[in-house]
């Protein structure tokens, strides 16, 4: 298991300054969101823990008793499932065999629709797949870069559970990007507001799961959309 | 929708109205011929040709010349293809072999190859390389063309997610990359098809003592006006046999593709 350590990070593009003074420890196990609106800089930073973009200052290091390197994947807001590939044989690619990849298709639920082709699924079966994939390989850092944001909302209410679900079983780190608040309050222990290019607010989300929308859930969901609306 | 689109109950929408058109003109071109509105010196009729080609396979000329064609044509695909498909694979993942090489053929490849054959006569006298020659060089570009152009257009996102998903660089290569080239190789591979008849068939009436240009050639020496069509009609069940086999291997191989996929 590995913590996520982030010093002073920064990140730029030529002038373009898209990150900077990013200090952020996440706790391995933990589910966090990330908030803030388009350009802010979220995606930025989920890219620089994926090792995707490297750092233009500061420092990333993952803790832990572990010795070797965490296992990081991604779920992306476009599903990126190969179309050449049937549904099992995707879910294989992240996978050390056939039968892990099974088990993470049954996971999903769509067993039966392992020889398929991606291109035969609805919007929502191919993010499951992609959830599958990324589940199959028992990664100990999950990140969610607004997986759910093309889905209609009926299927991103079934998505949200059953990624809560295996979180739970599963017990990886989670780390969602999202620009939906009541997605993040209903997913995470911890919500990260990030504004040009700052962590703006941290706050920790102290519901019992399930969670429902009660007084308490639309308390820290009316104070995150007052920080990024305000800020 | 599609469906929709594609659902068209017309009468003229079934397997055989296609044929209609062909049909009609073999038809009119045999009664012309046998009703001598069209001397068969000019041209021999239909039922004409088809008993010359009994003929030449009574004597087995037929299958002997054809065979040598097939077999130039073949080895000078294979050649050109692998020439062409590893030019494109290189250039295609390794900028440095790019920009090294890819703007010299780019030059090269303007040139129309047909008029190497001044050259490839004086250097190969008119042998079989020398044929081989032109149907490798003509079949190399557009296999080299459309493997290259193919790499560069896989979706980057793919193989973005490839690196997050810890794949090495060759199951990058044969799992994304690849699979992800090839409608476009594939493609590369029809035309090319096409560019190995027509090299063949100008390298054969140039100067050849077997194959089917040789055929038509010494027909031509002899007014068998017969034969001279009857080698027309080989190349082109040849060229349309080749393109059936390319289709045949496009929908096999790119059955994932929806385009493709006849379900």
């Amino acid at each position: 298991m590995f913590n996520i350590e982030l010093k002073d990070v920064g990140k730029s593009y030529g002038d373009n300054e898209v990150l900077r003074g990013i200090d952020l420890s996440i706790e391995q196990g933990s589910f966090t969101a990330i908030v803030g609106r388009s350009g802010c800089g979220k995606s930025t930073l989920l890219r620089i823990i994926a090792k995707l973009e490297e750092v233009s200052k500061g420092t990333l290091l993952f803790t832990g008793e572990e010795t070797k390197e965490p296992k990081i994947r991604i779920m992306f807001q476009d599903d990126r499932l190969l179309p050449w590939k049937n549904n099992l044989n995707n879910i294989a690619l992240g996978s050390v065999n056939q039968m892990l990849a099974k088990e993470s298709l049954e996971k999903v639920g769509l067993i039966d629709k392992q020889s398929d082709w991606p291109d035969q699924l609805s919007g929502g079966q191919k993010q499951r797949i992609a959830l599958a994939r990324a589940l199959a390989s028992n990664p100990d850092i999950l990140l969610f870069d607004e997986p759910l944001g093309a889905l209609d909302a009926l299927t991103r209410m079934e998505m949200q559970k059953l990624i809560e679900g295996l979180w739970e079983q599963q017990q990886f780190t989670s780390l969602l990007v999202t620009h939906d608040v009541t997605e993040a309050v209903h997913l995470a222990d911890r919500v990260i507001v990030i504004d040009k290019g700052v962590i703006q607010l941290d706050e920790e989300i102290d519901l019992p799961r399930p969670r429902v929308r009660n007084e308490k859930f639309t308390y820290y969901e009316k104070k995150i959309l007052n920080q990024i609306l305000g800020g | 929708m599609g469906d929709k689109l594609n659902r068209n109950t017309g009468w003229y929408n079934n397997r055989f109205f296609p044929w209609v058109l062909p049909i009609v003109f073999v038809v009119l071109w045999q009664v012309l011929g046998q009703y001598n509105i069209i001397t068969s010196t000019l041209l021999p009729t239909p039922l004409e040709v088809v008993q010359a080609a009994i003929r030449l396979f009574n004597t087995e000329e037929l299958q002997e010349h054809v065979f040598i064609s097939t077999q130039r044509a073949l080895i000078g695909f294979f050649i050109g293809g692998i020439i062409g498909f590893v030019l494109g694979l290189f250039n295609g993942t390794i900028l440095f072999s790019e920009k090294l090489t890819d703007t010299t053929i780019q030059m090269v490849r303007t040139i129309p190859h047909l008029a190497l054959i001044p050259l490839v006569i004086l250097w190969f006298g008119i042998g079989e390389s020398a044929k081989v020659f032109l149907v490798a060089v003509g079949v190399m570009f557009p296999i080299y063309i459309n493997t290259f152009n193919g790499i560069k257009n896989v979706d980057r996102k793919l193989i973005e997610m490839g690196s997050v998903y810890g794949l090495s660089r060759w199951r990058l290569f044969t799992n994304i990359i690849l699979p992800g080239s090839l409608p476009s190789i594939l493609v590369g591979i029809r035309y090319a098809l096409g560019v190995m008849w027509m090299s063949l068939i100008v390298a054969e009436t140039i100067g050849a003592d077997s194959g089917i240009g040789f055929m038509a050639t010494s027909a031509r020496e002899f007014m068998q006006m017969d034969i001279v069509v009857l080698t027309i009609v080989l190349y082109a069940i040849l060229g349309k046999l080749s393109d059936v086999i390319a289709k045949l291997f496009e929908q096999r191989l790119l059955k994932w593709n929806a385009a493709f996929n006849k379900k």
